[in-house]
């Protein structure tokens, strides 16, 4: 039986990674991962790579593009006509990016000396390895240590069955084929909108159904106010406190039956995507007899440095709890390739950031004012607009802000909240200076190139002491 | 070899001690017996000299944190050479590292270019050593929260920052400028606020008024003075006279000289006179012990002797512990009368004022003459009125005619 130092579970942002890191670190690794391709080939890289982060920001660039034609680049003074959109190409494009993700992820496991066993593992007794290998045959290896990342799957609605053709989840609507007429979308959280946003870019009819009455209920309240707006000009009907009670396919569409606080509705649509959130993926994870412990919503039960109740067996990202990001995943996993080969591994949950890829993005680190408040800490904010920005004005995006929160007597940044363009790049100046616990008179003090849209961070900063120069 | 520097044995009394600066910073040579920390208690500030000679290699305590008697505040490294930053003797791996690093915070630039934008700020302005702030920020760093937290703890730099050259001249910049400044009230001043309200809160205190014609004495000092300080070496100044004065009071008045204690009143066959003296750090009161064993020299050099210790901070914990009876003289500040609180667990305060020339009543006629008017506060739990009365005329009889003192009435 072969014996390897680590045997990982999963090939996603979690998995693959850490595998990476174990091979760094000169310990022999295998990894092992189920996923398949739409050609039949196996596809390293997990639901990010083939389902997830890739393809989605794949197509919201190409759905902005397109968008931009008739929105933006008229004002620039340029003007097209009998612009069209070929669905075809896009999803081909998209396809490709996915595949050269997989093709590359293979080739850095293949660097690194990782065994890559395209097959579903399930962990024995013993930190025993069981792999079902595609196309046949099973195989058992041995394993001083098992990291279990396998992720994550959509959670499913009785009252929605997915069906992959007129009612689906992430994956089917990353693949229409076409432009749905009218698309129905249950949940407003991160995965609706952007999927929303895509689609509605290129000219679907959205209705968005959330049941909670709060949106974006995680981030800070004047983004969510914002974002709202922006979204629902953008074409997005948003109906919150939505509830779907009932969602028939038929072979024409979906006829879609919810409540609201003002009764029972009914809507028809060509198709349906139902994004109410995603679950730990753990199906014929792990034998009975090992006695992995699991928690009450079915992901395995970890301590803070992502052990399991066996000795010698890891779980990391999704599958865990903590944030659904596929950087969290990957941090955790790289703590725990570290911890495994003897080095002193911490993972800081703390400085997270979280990402919404909708136009005009938003991404936020650390807390929100409402949670500073239930935690009773005092703090000062300080928030600079986009349309006050030169470069903003010059690119033509003004909509958004910038906002920095600070302990009222440290002057520690306590949260950063981006909604506007290039949130998703703006944020890493915020996470780093958290991490070095920074003050907001760090960022003020600290130089910021210009003509750009960072400059609203360093504004922001000296908005907290009340001294923003332009505003 | 590394030396421990160590909090002094502290008095019975004294429970711990607070850090004031450092006055040297880790990788600086120190000498023997040279003062690098002072620590203030509820009483003295005490000198902390370094015991041997060597570099200062490592603080285990910040401005500001309280020690105990015989904890460890650094260490000094006999065998180190300074600016070298070597901390321990076995160094001797990595000297190259060392030099590249930047360690030793003597190195002004290369310390404050570890330091965050803020922290530097802070530092800058308020005239700041960092290496005596701890930091509690990624690896160690110092944070801006530090550098505040420290501050709020610990009184502004003795040298402020060399003050901007400003171009208006002499008038102050009172232009309506109404800033507000805080200062944390050191451990002294707390301590000396609790006992005076303590005091008040305690006793029955009251206060009785008398005058004294200074003249007699005023004539008795010029005639003597110069023979006085050839013959003892010191200064023959008025607290002599009003300590013997006041000692054959309080053998007169026992209750003058007792204090309560419980349900008891402890009186003393003994007399321990303190005498307020200001200091930098506030108002001490350093005691004469046995006053009535000692001569006018004696009282004169030992008030000098005092003197000289309060303004260097040098005054110890047994200085002034004990005291049967206090003398305070408000007259050195242009005082013309006051109330002295009592300065507890004692019964009662003498306070002398400024003398005046005034004009008074003598034989009939107007006269004027050097007049100072005296205070006797007393807790009226032990001390009735009458008696302090008596009191304090006893000892204006024995200032207006010193025979009384050499005699004995």
């Amino acid at each position: 039986m072969k014996s390897y130092d680590v045997v990982v579970i999963g090939g996603g942002p979690g998995g693959y990674v850490a595998a990476i890191r174990c091979g760094q670190l000169g310990l022999a690794t295998a990894l092992v991962d189920e996923w398949l391709g739409t050609d039949g080939k196996p596809a390293l890289g997990g639901t990010c790579l083939n389902v997830g982060c890739i393809p989605s920001k794949a197509l919201l660039d190409s759905s902005h593009h397109y968008h931009n034609l008739a929105h933006l680049l008229p004002a620039h003074g340029i003007n097209i006509k009998g612009a069209s959109m070929d669905v075809a190409t896009m999803q081909a494009r998209k396809d490709k990016v996915v595949q050269t993700m997989n093709r590359g992820v293979a080739a850095l496991l293949k660097k690194n000396k990782v065994d890559a066993y395209s097959g579903h593992g399930r962990l024995q007794a013993g930190n025993q390895v069981a792999i079902t290998v595609h196309g046949g045959g099973e195989e058992v290896v041995a394993a001083k240590n098992v990291i279990i990342a396998s992720g994550s799957v959509p959670v499913a609605i009785p009252v929605a069955p997915v069906d992959g053709d007129r009612i689906v989840d992430n994956e089917g609507a990353l693949a229409f084929e076409a432009v749905p007429k009218r698309l129905g979308i249950i949940g407003a959280g991160v995965i609706g909108l952007e999927l929303g946003s895509v689609w509605n870019r290129l000219g679907s009819e959205v209705v968005v159904l959330e049941a909670l009455e709060d949106f974006l209920a995680a981030a800070d309240r004047q983004i969510a106010r914002d974002a709202l707006k922006a979204f629902t000009k953008q074409g997005l009907a948003i109906h919150l406190g939505a509830r779907v009670t009932g969602a028939k396919a038929t072979k024409k569409g979906v006829s879609v039956k919810y409540e609201d606080k003002q009764g029972s509705k009914a809507l028809e649509v060509d198709r349906l995507v139902v994004a109410v959130g995603r679950r730990a993926y753990t199906d014929g994870l792990v034998d009975d007899d090992v006695g992995l412990a699991m928690d009450k919503a079915g992901r395995i039960e970890v301590d803070e440095t992502c052990r399991t109740n066996v000795e010698g067996v890891y779980a990391v990202g999704d599958a865990v709890k903590g944030p659904m990001l596929a950087h969290k995943a990957s941090e955790e996993g790289i703590a725990v390739a570290e911890s495994i080969a003897g080095s002193a591994a911490h993972i800081d949950h703390r400085t997270v950031p979280w990402v919404i890829y909708t136009h005009p993005e938003i991404a936020w680190v650390g807390d929100t004012e409402q949670q500073l408040k239930d935690k009773k800490i005092d703090f000062r904010a300080g928030s600079f607009p986009y349309r006050a920005l030169g470069r903003a004005h010059g690119s033509g995006e003004t909509e958004g802000f910038i906002k920095i929160l600070a302990d009222a007597k440290s002057d520690e940044i306590l949260g950063v909240h981006i909604y506007g363009a290039q949130a998703s790049e703006l944020i890493a100046e915020a996470v780093t200076a958290m991490v070095f616990r920074a003050s907001s008179e760090d960022l003020a003090r600290t130089v910021h190139a210009h003509p750009t849209l960072s400059e609203a961070m360093h504004e922001a900063a000296l908005a907290v002491d009340g001294r923003a120069i332009h505003m | 070899m590394l030396v421990d520097v160590k909090v002094p044995v502290l008095a019975e009394s004294v429970p711990d001690a607070t850090l004031l600066d450092w006055k040297k910073s880790p990788g600086e040579a120190v000498a023997r017996d040279e003062i690098i920390i002072e620590l203030e208690t509820d009483k003295v500030v005490l000198e902390v000299p370094a015991p041997q000679a060597g570099v200062l290699s490592e603080v285990l305590k910040n401005s500001g944190d309280v020690a105990l008697s015989q904890e460890v505040l650094a260490r000094i490294d006999t065998e180190a050479t300074p600016a070298a930053g070597a901390e321990t003797g076995d160094k001797q791996s990595q000297p190259a590292k060392t030099a590249a690093q930047a360690p030793a915070p003597a190195a002004a630039e290369s310390a404050s270019s570890a330091l965050s934008p803020a922290v530097q700020r802070l530092v800058e302005e308020h005239g700041l050593d960092a290496s005596a702030i701890k930091g509690t920020g990624k690896d160690g760093r110092l944070i801006k929260g530090d550098v505040l937290a420290y501050m709020d703890t610990n009184k502004p730099a003795a040298k402020p920052p060399a003050a901007p050259v400003k171009a208006p001249p002499s008038p102050p910049p009172a232009k309506g400028e109404r800033a507000e400044r805080r200062e944390p009230l050191s451990r002294l001043r707390m301590r000396i606020a609790e006992r005076l309200v303590q005091a008040q809160q305690t006793a029955a205190i009251l206060t009785t008024f008398n005058e004294v014609n200074m003249q007699p004495v005023m004539e008795l000092r010029k005639r003597y003075k110069d023979q006085f300080e050839k013959t003892h070496g010191a200064r023959l100044g008025f607290m002599s006279f009003f300590a013997k004065a006041a000692v054959q009071a309080l053998e007169r008045f026992p209750a003058v000289n007792a204090y309560i204690e419980g349900n008891e009143i402890v009186f003393h066959d003994y007399q321990d006179i303190g005498v307020a003296v200001g200091s930098p750090r506030g108002l001490v009161v350093p005691i004469l012990r046995d006053v009535a064993q000692m001569s006018f020299a004696d009282i004169e050099a030992k008030i000098a002797e005092f003197g000289a210790k309060a303004s260097d901070g040098a005054l110890t914990v047994d200085d002034m512990s004990g005291g049967t009876f206090t003398i305070s003289n408000g007259g050195v500040f242009g005082s013309m009368l006051s109330t002295p609180i009592l300065n507890p667990p004692q019964s009662a305060i003498l306070g002398m004022h400024k003398t005046e020339q005034r004009p008074v009543v003598v034989d009939g006629e107007i006269v004027i003459r050097p007049m100072m008017y005296l205070a006797l506060s007393y807790d009226h739990r032990i001390v009735d009125g009458r008696e302090a009365v008596l009191f304090l005329v006893a000892i204006k009889e024995a200032i207006e005619d010193p025979a009384r003192l050499l005699l004995g009435v």
